[in-house]
């Protein structure tokens, strides 16, 4: 059980590090929590439902859009333009979900894939809105009113809140009847239908969550860092994205959150090796996927169960 | 009283029928078993049955109402609930969580439930777990219960599935080779559940293989040869029917359970 529980005393470290030390440091860990809500969402849909997506990054762009348009254009509160992103994204999901759900295996990853290159053309091509490649700058920070976060330090105590919040959701839902119906659509779609759960349902239920998570950690970075253009919201967050899911472990509560910290902060490890540095992250990558194939979360709980 | 009634249900597989004309009455609250060779149909009539693949032709009546073509969960929701002959258990989660996931027709939480654990999700989410635990002491998994369902031997995963299955309080229960897997001792063990499922109001129809099982458990035994039913009758009067012994391997007489 002790050893179990060293991922989370390995995050809560590294977080706690960075709050004290500030500086750079705090801002990469900041980007790492930011991610670690979008994985979140990534998990619910791809670790507990076992459904691909590589079309998340489109509600991350409307979320991000959403928060960065309606605050610069039309004044609104980071607040209330985070939120009605996130309502967006939820609804652009619902729209895309329903008759993309019914496709099987590799047909949704390429339809869910085309989502993704979709809104990106459309953020960069709807100039009167999104300003094209210029992007949006000059977006406020996160706040209430005259309350405002604007240290590094100060914003990453809020994503840490924010972070906290959204694995303890995933922690309740993995342990509800709700989660229980995911991990039955993931197991057997067949057996599930016979005990009569309604899997197109609950793959859509799945896959609104994740889209809420994505738009939430879309709105959190445009608001962190003042800005957005397209390429933020580009394939390369997929990619990263998948990569942090799948380090730090699929389906497990903490794995988003370890594996958002590592894929940060190798790069930054690496620093020192000036010319091979994405050599040694590759590298890196490799020996983790090696070793610990669940995820680095899972690897003490593994080695315990075994001895 | 009848629960369950096909009529004349047929599936063709391009030129292959693998169901023909089939038609049987299945008696409330009793055990009745489908037997049959090997690609007899039996396991394509249960497909036909639960709504895992509409039939060709004819209708399946369940409790009176037509359930023909609808969707498996459709037909679960009525009440009628299945196993498959390949075990598909949740293999990623433990034993317990299995039986749970069984009980989600008689549960009601979604997200709010799940987020906010008001007074009475908690209660429900008692209840469940209760009744999960109680089902794997009717199997004898209770020992097992946070073991992860994939480390089981098959014979106990066929126990596993048969729980999960009950979980969803099924009227009529449809379990495909139950005793598959399972040694003697074991078999004449599940014979006993299969009679106490039957005694607890849900009525069951089997498909097995094992002739004593289905002689010593069935009040009812329906035969299929070539997708065609050659006879229904009490075990003993089927026994003894000449067709039947025919269809198994040639005359060789069958079942002295």
């Amino acid at each position: 059980m002790a050893l179990a529980a060293l991922p989370w005393v390995f995050a809560v470290g590294l977080v706690g590090y960075a709050v004290l030390a500030g500086g750079y440091l705090a801002t990469v860990v900041s980007f790492a929590l930011i991610y670690a809500v979008f994985v979140v969402g990534l998990n619910v849909f791809m670790g507990f439902t076992a459904q691909v997506s590589f079309g998340q990054n489109a509600f991350a762009a409307i979320g991000g859009y959403g928060s960065a348009v309606l605050t610069t254009m039309f004044g609104w509160e980071p607040v209330p333009a985070m939120l009605t992103g996130i309502c967006a994204a939820v609804l652009g999901a619902l729209i895309i979900g329903y008759p993309t759900l019914r496709l099987k295996g590799h047909y949704l990853a390429m339809a869910t894939l085309a989502i993704g290159l979709i809104t990106y053309e459309i953020t960069v091509e709807w100039q009167s809105v999104t300003q094209g490649y210029m992007g949006i700058s000059g977006i406020p920070p996160l706040g209430v009113g005259k309350w405002t976060v604007t240290s590094d330090r100060g914003q990453l105590i809020v994503l840490v809140a924010i972070v906290a919040v959204c694995l303890f959701a995933a922690a309740r839902i993995r342990s509800s009847r709700l989660g229980r119906a995911f991990f039955a659509v993931a197991g057997s779609e067949e057996a599930a239908r016979a005990l009569g759960i309604d899997v197109a349902r609950y793959k859509l239920a799945a896959f609104l969550l994740s889209a809420g998570f994505a738009a939430l950690a879309g709105s959190l970075f445009v608001h962190v860092v003042g800005f957005v253009s397209p390429e933020v919201f580009g394939l390369h967050m997929v990619i990263l994205s998948f990569t942090m899911l799948y380090v730090g472990g699929i389906g497990t509560v903490a794995g988003p959150l370890i594996g958002a910290l590592i894929v940060s902060l190798l790069p930054e490890a690496f620093r020192g090796f000036k010319d091979y540095q994405d050599l040694a992250y590759g590298v890196a990558l490799i020996l983790l996927l090696i070793y610990a194939p669940r995820g680095l979360s899972t690897l003490f709980r593994r080695r315990e169960a075994k001895s | 009283m009848s629960i369950l009634r096909v009529e004349g249900l047929t599936r063709r597989f391009g030129g292959l029928v693998a169901v023909s004309d089939v038609s049987f009455e299945v008696p409330e609250g009793r055990v009745t078993a489908v037997i049959g060779p090997n690609g007899a149909g039996k396991t394509t009539l249960f497909n036909l049955i639960s709504g895992a693949m509409p039939p060709s032709e004819g209708r399946v009546f369940f409790e009176g109402q037509d359930i023909t073509g609808l969707a498996p969960e459709t037909v679960a929701r009525r009440g009628l609930v299945r196993t498959f002959q390949l075990v598909k258990l949740f293999s990623d989660l433990t034993v317990l969580d299995n039986v749970k996931i069984g009980t989600h027709l008689h549960a009601r939480g979604g997200l709010f439930a799940a987020l906010f654990r008001p007074g009475w999700a908690r209660a429900e989410e008692k209840a469940v777990a209760a009744k999960a635990a109680e089902l794997l002491d009717f199997v004898g998994l209770g020992d097992l219960a946070d073991a992860p369902a994939s480390g089981l031997p098959y014979g106990r995963q066929r126990l596993l599935e048969m729980a999960r299955a009950l979980a969803a309080r099924p009227r009529l229960v449809l379990l495909d080779e139950p005793a598959a897997g399972l040694n003697a001792e074991e078999s004449a063990r599940l014979s006993a559940i299969i009679r106490k499922i039957a005694a607890g109001g849900t009525t069951v129809l089997l498909i097995e293989h094992d002739m004593t099982l289905v002689m010593n458990t069935a009040d009812e035994v329906v035969v299929l040869d070539f997708g065609r039913k050659v006879t229904q009758g009490p075990p003993d009067q089927v026994r003894n029917n000449p067709d039947v012994i025919a269809a198994y391997l040639g005359g060789v007489e069958i079942g002295h359970g």
